[in-house]
């Protein structure tokens, strides 16, 4: 009946639940498909699985269920796409970089083609790879830029893998970074807060005490509808060490200008400083000082900081400490005072999480924050927009 | 029943299995996906094909639920009475059936199309979920029970603003259109443009998916606006060799207008092409 198989997906987190089991099961028996694992992947997916998001836990549960049933099929087709997702993981750091950024020059695509090709020549005879590799490829594709896909470049190769182990829905799982489709979705999540309530029209009050007034006679009155009264601040940190993700930031920045009404952004370099830019150039007549923001700006704007926050920890904690200029206070005193301020402030971090302990200026900046940093991906901005839209 | 492909809608097996699962097993379903992909195209070719009404409740960020039953129009009762109207009597006069009591009560099995779901407040959907699982609801203020004579196919589409309940979900059978890949996309525009010319297709094709492959556009061109473009391209009769010119306009494909909805898509573009074209000289 399969309970095992159900089982299997819950182990991978899938929140499948007994009725959606039941659904499927009366699919079975109305013969909707038959006998074909492939329909049988489609209807269960219909069936189990409400959340693209979800679409490639299921396809790894999937894989691992059927991983025993299919084992002859799979033998004969292995080499090739053992090969591919391995080459891609021999691309080096700075050409992942540069694909993720500029995945769509044709330029590049090319330069990828090429050295994919010589890459595949040097390892020319590689059931090598499948003997050292001992772990199981499905799952472990690495890295696998959006846009470029390498496994669909023959057509005949292609229609032997498996649909399950293409795994093309990695790209909408939670826990993935977030490209630019995922941002937007994610910080759609704002509007949540943004549009508490729904207007109403009719001014009930209004229309008791008129109607009461004219002794009877029915007089509506009609009152305005609210509007999204929630602020936000942003401030992105550029330059530096932060050119690694100015296009992620960039997308950030895309995605929030058109979910909110009230929404500034502001520039700094590596730390807050007595005054922030407003324009990504950082001209000295964009400058803006704190001090006069914080005097232009209400507590109830809510703030969030972008920035990988690694810097040298001289660069936030003592005087004179930043790299341009000589700053008579240290940046910890001025974010300080725009944190006591803003009391509703997050800092998204584009570092992956597990490196954050590396630095430690990432350490001072999340006491700073008082713990309120989080990653750059689904899961994070959640978190932080999560705490964003508390009421303090 | 069966629905296929038809002459102007290809049907994905995927998105056919889904959909004939449904049917048969009287649930929602609950389709997501880019823009432009067919979502709702899919619901009126369905309908088409059954041979039957298609019911189109289209959801704005103001509409509620019991819009979608009835609506009890208090005011105008309240207004004939104070001018004595013999109206007043009858309550089930001020009773405007909405759009699921109309699919409830159609003769023959309708497709209802509850469209753009997402647009709605956040509660709405499980404001739903008792009248989609039963198909039948109570008028309050008459005390009759609407219910269904027989359930319709219900097709409900998302943009993804904003996350579903789970419970709503529950109910549903979900599928998730993707982009189609060149083959099926090929189809789709075969289907549309029989007598297109292969050399121009093939080439629109390889400019509209190099387009596609840019990230950082604000807005991918989708099916439509490839259909769009091309209808485009045909009235002007544009020849294949133009699209093949990588430095037509500055490196901007001809009559861009059609594929590129904002202009910082635009502006983007046209940096792309200066700094592909730079190494060159």
């Amino acid at each position: 009946m399969l309970i095992s198989f159900f089982l299997t997906l819950r182990k991978y987190g899938l929140k499948s639940s007994i009725t959606e089991l039941m659904d499927l099961l009366k699919a079975l028996q109305q013969q909707i498909i038959f006998a074909s694992t492939d329909d049988f992947y489609l209807l269960s997916r219909l069936c189990l699985v409400k959340d693209e998001g979800q679409y490639d836990k299921f396809d790894r549960a999937f894989a691992e269920y059927f991983d025993g049933v299919d084992v002859l099929d799979l033998a004969s087709l292995i080499p090739d796409h053992w090969l591919l997702p391995g080459l891609i993981r021999q691309l080096s750091d700075e050409d992942k970089a540069k694909l993720a950024s500029l995945g769509g020059l044709e330029q590049l695509l090319e330069q990828f083609k090429q050295r994919l090709k010589e890459q595949q020549e040097k390892h020319a005879g590689g059931n090598k790879w499948i003997g050292t590799g001992g772990s199981s490829p499905f799952g472990a594709y690495g890295f696998h830029p959006e846009g470029i896909r390498v496994g669909q470049q023959g057509s005949g190769q292609r229609r032997a893998v498996k649909v399950w182990d293409k795994r093309d829905f990695k790209e909408f799982d939670q826990n993935a970074e977030l490209n630019h489709r995922a941002m937007q979705l994610a910080l759609r999540q704002l509007r949540r807060f943004a549009r508490t309530g729904l207007a109403t029209e009719l001014d009930l009050n209004g229309t008791i005490k008129a109607t009461a007034q004219q002794a009877g006679w029915l007089d509506l009155q009609f009152q305005s509808e609210r509007h999204n009264a929630v602020k936000v601040l942003m401030f992105f940190d550029i330059g530096g060490s932060m050119d690694d993700y100015i296009h992620e930031c960039e997308q950030l920045f895309a995605a929030a200008r058109t979910e909110f009404k009230h929404l500034e952004f502001f520039y700094f370099h590596n730390c807050v400083y007595e005054q922030v830019w407003r324009t990504h150039q950082r001209r000295h007549a964009d400058a803006v000082s704190i001090t006069q923001l914080l005097q232009t700006y209400h507590s109830d704007y809510k703030v969030i900081f972008v920035g990988d926050a690694t810097t040298g920890p001289y660069e936030i904690t003592y005087p004179g400490g930043s790299v341009e200029h000589f700053n008579a206070e240290s940046g910890e005193v001025w974010l300080k005072r725009l944190l006591a301020h803003f009391t509703n402030a997050v800092w998204l971090n584009p570092q992956p999480q597990a490196w954050w302990s590396h630095y430690h200026s990432i350490e001072i900046l999340q006491k700073l924050m008082q713990n309120q940093m989080y990653g750059m991906t689904l899961d994070g901005l959640s978190g932080a927009i999560r705490h964003l839209s508390k009421r303090h | 029943m069966i629905f296929k492909s038809t002459e102007h809608y290809i049907l994905s097996p995927e998105l056919a299995l889904a959909v004939n699962a449904a049917v048969t097993l009287e649930k929602p379903l609950l389709i997501k996906g880019e823009p432009g992909t067919g979502k709702t195209r899919l619901a009126e070719e369905l309908a088409a094909s059954l041979g039957t009404e298609l019911i189109n409740w289209q959801i704005k960020s103001t509409s509620k639920a019991q819009q979608g039953l009835y609506e009890y129009d208090a005011v105008s009762r309240l207004r004939d009475g104070q001018l004595g109207s013999e109206r007043v009597a009858n309550i089930s006069n001020y009773i405007k059936p909405g759009k699921l009591w109309t699919a409830f009560t159609a003769e023959k099995r309708p497709v209802l199309l509850i469209d753009e779901i997402d647009k709605a407040d956040i509660e709405f959907p499980n404001d739903l979920l008792h009248e989609l699982d039963r198909m039948s609801f109570d008028v309050y203020e008459t005390g009759e029970r609407i219910a269904a004579k027989q359930r319709p196919i219900v097709v409900i589409t998302s943009n993804n603003e904003k996350e579903l309940p789970d419970a709503f979900l529950r109910r549903c059978f979900f599928h998730y259109i993707r982009f189609p890949d060149k083959d099926t996309l090929t189809q789709i525009v075969l289907a549309h443009f029989p007598t297109l010319q292969a050399d121009l297709l093939t080439a629109a094709l390889e400019v509209f998916f190099d387009l596609r492959a840019v990230d950082a556009l604000k807005k991918k061109p989708s099916t439509s606006e490839l259909l769009d473009w091309l209808k485009l391209l045909l009235a002007e009769q544009i020849a294949p060799s133009v699209l093949h010119d990588k430095q037509h306009q500055g490196g901007l494909m001809p009559l861009y207008g059609a594929l590129l909805k904002n202009e910082q898509d635009v502006a983007l573009l046209e940096k792309l092409a200066f700094m592909t074209r730079r190494p060159g000289r």
